[in-house]
């Protein structure tokens, strides 16, 4: 299959979109949203069928060259950790397009800021030359700007501001990581391929250098801390289809990237810093999930708990060993479907009581029963319980940081353990007060429940997560050989040295 | 004799469009000035096309007058921005008395740039210099009823009379030390001795001038903000490539032999252009001014390309400026646009501007976008070719420093898209635009857009930068 269509899709709905007049932009973003998910799901039995091939375990390999004197390919291939954050982003691509179906503000530059975003995930998940990864990287950061200095709420200017500054300074570290790279084979520029700096390897003390800055830049995308202070504000301010791709998709392009760049092109380094990442990452899902507890507004909520949360793919990446990283990645595939749901059920209530204050809702289940239950069921997932996709990636990570048996390391992963209680103490108490118990104010009698657009994306998020949930396997399977690749790069090193 | 005419092709066209401007200029009735804009820019636009064919390379005059290919480029890329501008000035210049007048001005102003371009000797070097800037000073006052047009005119001339007459005593310096003007018998007798230093950096201050990097960028806001746009676009881009290229050119071939010299001085002229320029466009509230110090940012940038001392080096200087014509032509387009119609040139003066006016506010955020280096436009792949350029010496500590002010300036251009599009207004700009400007900003956001896609540009101008030695 040609990868190049995963990008050409959105680019063509998006040009579609900007010819079209707003009502038609709408049906040409959800086809266009359908068609990608349809694809997706074409590419992953396509890969299903072709039985890993070629060294690194990519398939569908494509390479053309871009700017040849530069060393820069136009390099595409997928893997089983890429495929699963390519379905991801269809997924919540399409919910994103559903919920959005009432926005009469600028519909057509919406859409179109919307699907550009989604253009640069896709683009950002299939590359596999590193400038043309950082091209789609940095493609993905404008348009959340303007989605959410135009459509936002509440401070959206600031909060604008602050996502773009701080996810372009994130950018700076990586390009500067990159040229680093590309200087770090002595005589001549080692160029920006992937695979080619996977196998001939980086040299030790480049490696000491650019693997912080590398990490820190994918990390301040994936909230690591102290670098997430953009995330409250800017899930937070954005519009609703916005905060569940910020969410959803957005945060993972910076795991992603320190997964498949920092830490499988620098492994000496990685190992180097494990102690520094995963410190970093306990302190984010700590302080992540304290600071939910102390949060009133729901959307504030759900960014402090994706910051919890994003600590544990930080923290599986860490701890660099097979199943900690394969959770990790299923972790970044739970949270994204689990937080977009959130998102847009938060939207949902928003819509019909204007609040997002915990204290001013209560026994919206009476009223909204379909908002209601998904409301439950995000927060099931949200605080593990068995059965949703949260309990299988947050098990993962624990059961592969446990395999670190070096007594710090071990502290570690007990206090992130802890952190569970206070995410199911945030979690029950908002999930009692927002939606069980009587109705708390009268006006609240009259309001509908969902539409047919807004549980549209809440069954497709919601089958998401129970696919992972019920049958876990499924998802391992498919990640394995990324992973097992990826630890066949951090063990070449441990038995050099 | 078809030397002559082949190898000053771009020069002689120049000539014979000036000449006919001035005939044209005499018939002139007494009463009522008729539209030349049409008849110029199908000069022009001839003068761009006639510049693409018949191209060789070879010296006259002994050696003092030099061509080869990349200069034929460079110079189609000046012909091509000058064009642009002077369609975008249709509106201004349409019925304006003295338009003829002006081009003369302009493209005398082009043809002492050409010459600096091929110059191969000191003296004409400097001749050529002087030619490309009075004339300037002259259009900068174009608006003779507004006063600060006359201060920017002033300001002009006096900062260029200073920065020449420097430039003149490194030229003398130079003649001390080496006993020639000839560039080959300098770059084979440089031998970094204290006068010769001395000499380079008296030299390199002019260019420096002209470039306005800081400290020699104080002239830059003034005279941007009081000139015309036409005239403001004219000098942040033309003038600016230009020096841009001569600097490349006498770098890399003149003084290759004190490269570590000029490293130094390069390295450190572009720390401060950075930081004082980035800083500064924060606190601008006059779009021209901000424009100004925004262009101030980005030479520092080109300097570190070329501090790459490679092929990369001169060909990401010469793919930026490029794409820079393209991103700021695009952005003075509608700057000029507005400030015809409206008369309205502050930034706070275009909140709302994209309600009224979606198209204009669309190509102003492309626009500057790729002078932020925002992907999928132009500017993000000049950009990072010239850092990618510049970090060939590992120098880490000015790299990450220019990608942190990569995110400085990044806020002061979304201020600007903020106003558009996120502030609230009641008065609402009325524009309304000739088919020429709209026309020129159509081909700028394609070239914005398209530039970086088709991969070989940079190929092409990397091959001309090889075989130049």
């Amino acid at each position: 299959m040609n990868l190049t269509l995963l990008i050409l899709l959105p680019a063509l709905t998006a040009l579609a979109i900007i010819v079209a007049n707003a009502k038609l932009s709408k049906v040409i973003a959800l086809s266009g949203a359908t068609i990608q998910l349809i694809l997706s799901a074409l590419l992953l039995i396509l890969y299903m069928k072709a039985a890993p091939a070629g060294e690194n375990g990519f398939v569908f390999e494509s390479n053309k060259s871009w700017f040849p004197s530069l060393n820069i390919n136009y390099h595409l291939g997928v893997d089983g950790i890429s495929l699963s954050m390519i379905l991801l982003t269809a997924i919540v691509v399409l919910a994103g397009v559903l919920v959005s179906w009432k926005v009469e503000y600028r519909v057509k530059e919406f859409f179109f800021l919307l699907i550009l975003l989604s253009a640069g995930a896709y683009g950002f998940f299939i590359s596999l030359d590193l400038f043309l990864m950082f091209f789609f990287l940095e493609l993905a950061v404008i348009p959340k700007y303007l989605l959410i200095g135009i459509w936002g709420s509440g401070k959206k200017i600031y909060s604008a501001n602050k996502l773009a500054l701080m996810l372009m300074g994130g950018s700076a570290l990586i390009l500067v990581g990159l040229l680093g790279m590309n200087y770090s084979s002595g005589t001549n520029p080692a160029g920006f391929s992937l695979l080619n700096h996977a196998t001939n390897g980086i040299a030790l003390n480049y490696q000491m250098y650019f693997f912080p800055l590398l990490f820190v830049g994918f990390g301040v995308f994936t909230a690591i801390f102290p670098f997430h202070t953009w995330v409250p504000d800017g899930h937070s301010s954005a519009p609703t289809a916005a905060s569940m791709f910020l969410a959803g998709i957005s945060m993972k392009l910076g795991g992603y990237g320190c997964l498949r760049v920092a830490a499988y092109l620098m492994p000496e380094a990685a190992q180097h810093y494990s102690w520094i990442i995963v410190s970093l990452s306990v302190i984010a899902i700590l302080y992540g999930a304290l600071a939910t507890m102390m949060q009133t507004d729901l959307k504030y909520m759900n960014a402090y708990s994706s910051v919890s949360h994003c600590g544990f793919v930080l923290l599986g990446i860490g701890m660099l060993t097979k199943s900690a990283v394969a959770g990790a990645v299923v972790q970044m595939v739970s949270h994204g479907l689990m937080t977009a749901l959130f998102f847009a059920v938060i939207g949902i209530l928003y819509d019909r009581t204007h609040t997002r204050e915990v204290k001013e809702l209560g026994g919206l289940l009476r009223v909204m029963p379909f908002a209601g239950t998904v409301f439950i069921i995000a927060g099931l997932c949200s605080l593990g319980l068995p059965g949703f996709s949260g309990f299988v990636a947050e098990m993962m990570v624990f059961v592969g940081s446990w395999e670190r048996a070096e007594l710090a390391y071990r502290f570690a992963t007990v206090l992130a353990c802890a952190s569970i209680v206070v995410t199911a103490v945030y979690i029950l108490r908002a999930t009692g007060r927002a939606v069980m118990g009587p109705l708390l104010k009268p006006e609240y009698m009259g309001i509908k429940d969902a539409a047919w657009n807004e549980k549209a994306a809440a069954i497709v998020l919601i089958a998401g997560i129970l696919i992972i949930g019920i049958m876990p396997f499924h998802i391992i399977d498919l990640v394995s050989p990324g992973t097992e690749e990826f630890m066949k790069q951090i063990k070449k090193v441990a038995l050099n040295n | 004799m078809t030397d002559i005419l082949l190898l000053m092709k771009h020069e002689l066209t120049l000539v014979v469009i000036i000449v006919l401007l001035l005939i044209l200029k005499i018939r002139e009735k007494e009463e009522g000035a008729e539209n030349y804009m049409p008849f110029v820019n199908i000069m022009l636009a001839g003068n761009f096309l006639l510049g693409l064919v018949l191209n060789r390379g070879g010296e006259l005059f002994d050696g003092m007058f030099v061509s080869d290919n990349i200069m034929v480029l460079q110079k189609n890329i000046l012909n091509f921005g000058v064009l642009m501008i002077s369609m975008q000035s249709s509106a201004w210049l349409g019925r304006h008395r003295h338009a003829p007048e002006f081009f003369v001005l302009l493209l005398s102003t082009l043809l002492g740039m050409f010459l600096l371009l091929s110059s191969r000797n000191l003296l004409m070097f400097y001749l050529a210099l002087e030619l490309s800037t009075i004339p300037l000073a002259a259009m900068c006052n174009y608006d003779l009823a507004k006063r600060r047009s006359s201060e920017a005119a002033m300001k002009l001339i006096l900062s260029s009379a200073l920065s020449s007459g420097i430039l003149l005593f490194g030229i003398s310096l130079f003649y001390g030390a080496t006993g020639t003007f000839d560039f080959r018998e300098i770059s084979s007798l440089a031998d970094s001795s204290a006068l010769q230093i001395m000499a380079f950096i008296m030299v390199f201050t002019g260019f420096a001038f002209k470039l306005s990097v800081v400290p020699f960028h104080l002239w830059t806001a003034d005279v941007y903000e009081g000139s015309p746009v036409a005239v403001t676009s004219f000098l942040s881009v033309i003038s600016k490539g230009v020096m841009v290229f001569a600097l490349c050119n006498v770098l890399y071939t003149v003084f290759n032999q004190m490269s570590s010299i000029w490293y130094d001085l390069i390295v450190i002229t572009s720390v401060l252009t950075m930081a004082i320029g980035n800083l500064f466009a924060i606190r601008q509230e006059n779009i021209k001014r901000f424009l100004a110090f925004s262009s101030i940012a980005q030479v520092s940038y080109i300097l570190i390309g070329i501090s790459g001392m490679s092929a990369h080096g001169m060909t990401s200087s010469i793919y930026f400026i490029l794409i820079y014509i393209f991103s700021n032509l695009g952005a003075f387009g509608v700057v000029a646009i507005v400030s015809h119609a409206s008369g309205k040139e502050s930034i706070n003066d275009y909140r709302g501007f994209a309600h009224k006016n979606p198209a204009l506010a669309w190509i102003l955020t492309i626009s500057l976008f790729s002078l932020a280096g925002i992907p999928p436009t132009a500017g993000f792949f000049g950009k990072l070719f010239l850092l990618n350029s510049g970090a060939g010496q590992e120098n880490w500590y000015l790299i990450i420093f220019a990608s942190m002010n990569m995110i400085v300036s990044l806020y002061y251009y979304l201020r600007v898209v903020k106003s558009m599009f996120m502030d609230e207004t009641e008065e609402e700009i009325n524009v309304e635009s000739t088919w020429l400007a709209r026309l020129s900003l159509y081909i700028c956001v394609g070239g914005i857009l398209i530039t970086g896609f088709t991969t070989g540009i940079y190929e092409h101008i990397l091959s001309l930068a090889q075989s130049l030695k």
